[in-house]
């Protein structure tokens, strides 16, 4: 290795480097988290939202060809929800998007739109696989409508798979 | 060097040339109509009718698995016993594309006939006909045939060899082989084990995040399988083209080593919100992604650099005068402009790849347009103008043609680079406003009349059908000229010659010389990243699934019920 090579080698290294501790201070400094693993929860096949404590909602999404159940949900605004969804066929995909803040984007000047991304505010991104169960925890502090959109191939009727949050 | 080709050897790489290009050609075409069906233009494919993702399971097919493979195990065919001096066995060479054009086939016909309409990642509970799994089967088989082939010519060539440096473009090829091999070892069982049985009837139900896991095991070293023959084009060739020198002939060994250690303990990344696996292995997948970008960075280094020698003799002075002083639209040269092309585009393929391999920050972009706008900047990218550049080069060579219209030539590359990154910068740009991949937007979401009309995504759909038009544009310009070749008087006698760069540096570094050390590193990265994955699926899946035709939200009935 040449001078060159070396310092471009050892650059490299440090930047990836940064990159990953960036990664884990926004995973566990922020509390940004993926899905994992669970195991202690009771399989289930029946859509069910309730309210656990004051503010605190507990959600059983079900994921089927070509609904989610409960396909509407509505909570009040600061709301927090804790969603388990699982899928009773094929696997579904499950993200929710603040259509609010969609529609501020379009609202913005074409230069404006197509220079600045602007973040929509979607923090849950799941996958529904039958067999398995999935969680994640959202907060609704806006009333909007939140609106959620099967995001993986599930057969013919896939794009017509859809589910609303409203948020009042 | 010129290595004269005998009829059978001419015969071979013909077919294992043209035929993948007829695939891709219809690829390419279902491409453009999937722009037009997302964005509401278009309601029927004029061949395929309403479905639009039977069309995208032959898109993907077609170009990312049966096109790449079969160039992958032609370039072999031609340049590794042309670098290693030594006839390539045909016996088995046949038996390789005979597996390969059959199992291709049968996939095809299974797509057409509309049995398969499960796109190219197959995902159960979704059921395609067996013919499909089993024609995926023979085609990998078919390019594993191809690698044993031509593991002898390595061993005599080292015994008679000995002291020699193995030529690098042929560590390359072989480094793309061994990730082959491995990766496809776990997409061979689950094909095998899981669906095949699943999908005669033999079993009644498959573990869906096993088999889930077990592709993604397959489905992100396929990715490097794609990009390093397109590595060793940049390492062996490019500079050369360029009129220069390797900067550094280690460099390219130590990069492919690294792909075959880091290539793999990194699948999880694609299920980083899959449910069933531990946040924490995700992590640890996440750590080897960033180790597996250290190979790239390296070699846009290595590349620069050669590529600044090149114009420092041409004359450049000072920091940046050589990035100008390149063959970029040379019709002489005409093969650069397609390494180039794709260097470039490889550059927002790169960065947009990193920030996918970003854990949490993937919860933005998982599943949306996104992705897609991503991998296109791979795979449709450096890989595909690599890939298409070198086919016109060795179809020239194996038929004794001379290349024509090279002002067409030239243009495809650069015609191709303006679409693709029109069409990824809006795939990505409307993915991170929601708009899903994967899905016939124009049915609902970009419809008007639709109760789930989305107004914010259209810009970005019609945005992507530009980028689409000029696409075909530039595969049309592309065919032209192969056609043109190909048809034309032959010129002189059928003989390989690569433009082979020498090693500006070219010290020899004995870590580098053999593959097993690398090999057993690799294999013990795989155990201690996927272990605990497949554990953790095991243990927290409590049902298996029935399979499903994506036409009913029933399950298929078993035979005799």
């Amino acid at each position: 290795m040449d001078r060159a090579e070396r310092s471009t080698f050892v650059f490299s290294v440090g930047l990836l480097g940064v990159f990953f501790i960036a990664v884990v201070y926004a995973s566990m400094g922020r509390g940004i988290e993926v899905p994992t693993c669970i195991v202690d929860r009771e399989p289930f096949a029946r859509d069910t939202l309730f309210e656990r404590q004051p503010g605190l909602y507990e959600l059983h999404m079900i994921a089927r060809m070509w609904e989610f159940r409960p396909g509407e949900i509505r909570i009040p605004a600061g709301s927090e929800v804790d969603i388990y969804l699982t899928s009773l066929d094929v696997i579904h995909g499950f993200m929710i998007e603040n259509e609010t803040e969609s529609k501020a984007h379009m609202a913005r000047p074409l230069g404006v739109a197509l220079a600045v991304p602007r973040y929509t505010g979607h923090n849950v991104n799941l996958m529904a696989v039958p067999g398995a169960i999935t969680y994640a925890r959202a907060r609704f502090e806006q009333p909007g409508t939140y609106k959620i959109v099967c995001h993986e191939y599930c057969g013919d009727n896939h794009h017509f798979m859809n589910a609303t949050i409203i948020v009042e | 060097m010129r290595m004269v080709l005998e009829r059978g050897e001419r015969r071979l790489l013909l077919i294992e040339l043209v035929y993948p290009l007829l695939l891709l050609a219809m690829g390419v075409y279902g491409g453009l109509m999937q722009t037009l069906m997302r964005a509401g233009i278009v309601q029927r494919d004029p061949f395929l009718g309403p479905n639009y993702y039977q069309g995208l399971t032959l898109h993907g097919v077609f170009n990312a698995i049966v096109f790449t493979t079969f160039f992958a195990v032609a370039f072999g065919n031609a340049l590794v016993p042309y670098a290693l001096g030594k006839r390539l066995p045909m016996r088995w060479a046949w038996v390789s594309a005979l597996l390969m054009v059959v199992g291709s086939l049968m996939a095809a016909i299974t797509i057409f006939a509309g049995g398969a309409s499960v796109l190219y990642t197959f995902y159960p509970p979704l059921k395609a006909h067996p013919a499909f799994y089993l024609g995926l089967v023979l085609l990998v088989v078919g390019s594993w045939v191809a690698f044993f082939n031509w593991i002898p010519l390595y061993r005599h060539w080292r015994r008679e060899n000995p002291a020699s440096k193995t030529p690098l473009a042929v560590v390359g090829i072989f480094a793309t082989f061994i990730v082959w091999l491995i990766a496809t070892a776990a997409v061979a069982v689950e094909i095998l084990f899981l669906l095949l049985p699943w999908s005669l009837g033999w079993t009644q139900e498959v573990n869906v995040m096993l088999a889930r896991t077990l592709f993604w095991f397959f489905g992100h070293p396929l990715v490097y399988f794609w990009l390093l023959p397109a590595y060793v084009m940049y390492y062996t060739m490019l500079p050369r083209l360029a009129g220069g020198k390797l900067y550094s002939d280690a460099a390219g060994r130590l990069v492919f080593m690294l792909f075959i250690i880091f290539s793999i303990p990194v699948g999880t990344h694609h299920q980083y919100m899959d449910p069933a696996i531990g946040s924490n292995w995700k992590l640890l997948h996440a750590f080897f992604t960033f180790a597996v970008a250290l190979p790239s960075l390296i070699t846009a280094f290595t590349v620069a650099a050669s590529l600044e020698y090149a114009g420092r003799l041409r004359g450049a002075r000072g920091l940046f005068d050589w990035l100008w002083k390149q063959p970029y639209f040379s019709r002489e040269q005409w093969l650069f402009s397609y390494l180039m092309a794709g260097l470039i585009i490889f550059i927002f393929g790169g960065i947009s790849g990193i920030i996918n391999a970003s854990y949490s920050m993937n919860v933005a972009v998982h599943n949306t347009s996104w992705i897609p706008g991503h991998f296109h900047m791979t795979v449709a990218g450096p890989v595909l103008l690599a890939f298409l550049g070198m086919s016109l080069y060795l179809i020239a060579q194996v038929a004794g043609k001379e290349v024509r219209f090279r002002g067409l030539a030239v243009a495809a590359p650069w015609t191709w680079l303006v679409g693709l990154l029109l069409f990824s910068f809006a795939m990505s740009r409307g993915g991170l406003l929601g708009m899903p991949r994967r899905t016939n937007l124009g049915v609902t979401y970009l419809n008007p009349s639709s109760p789930f009309f989305r107004e914010e995504w259209v810009l970005w759909a019609d945005l992507a059908v530009v980028g689409g038009v000029i696409m075909t544009l530039a595969i049309v310009l592309y065919l032209l000229t192969f056609l043109g070749t190909l048809l034309s008087r032959q010129a002189t006698e059928p003989a390989l010659a690569f433009p082979l760069a020498e090693a500006y540096h070219d010290e020899p570094v004995r870590a580098l010389a053999n593959f097993r050390p690398w090999i057993v590193a690799a294999l013990i990265l795989i155990a201690i990243a996927y272990t605990p994955v497949i554990w953790d699926v095991l243990r927290s899946t409590y049902e298996n699934a029935p399979p499903y035709l994506p036409s009913s939200p029933l399950p298929v009935q078993p035979a005799g019920q």
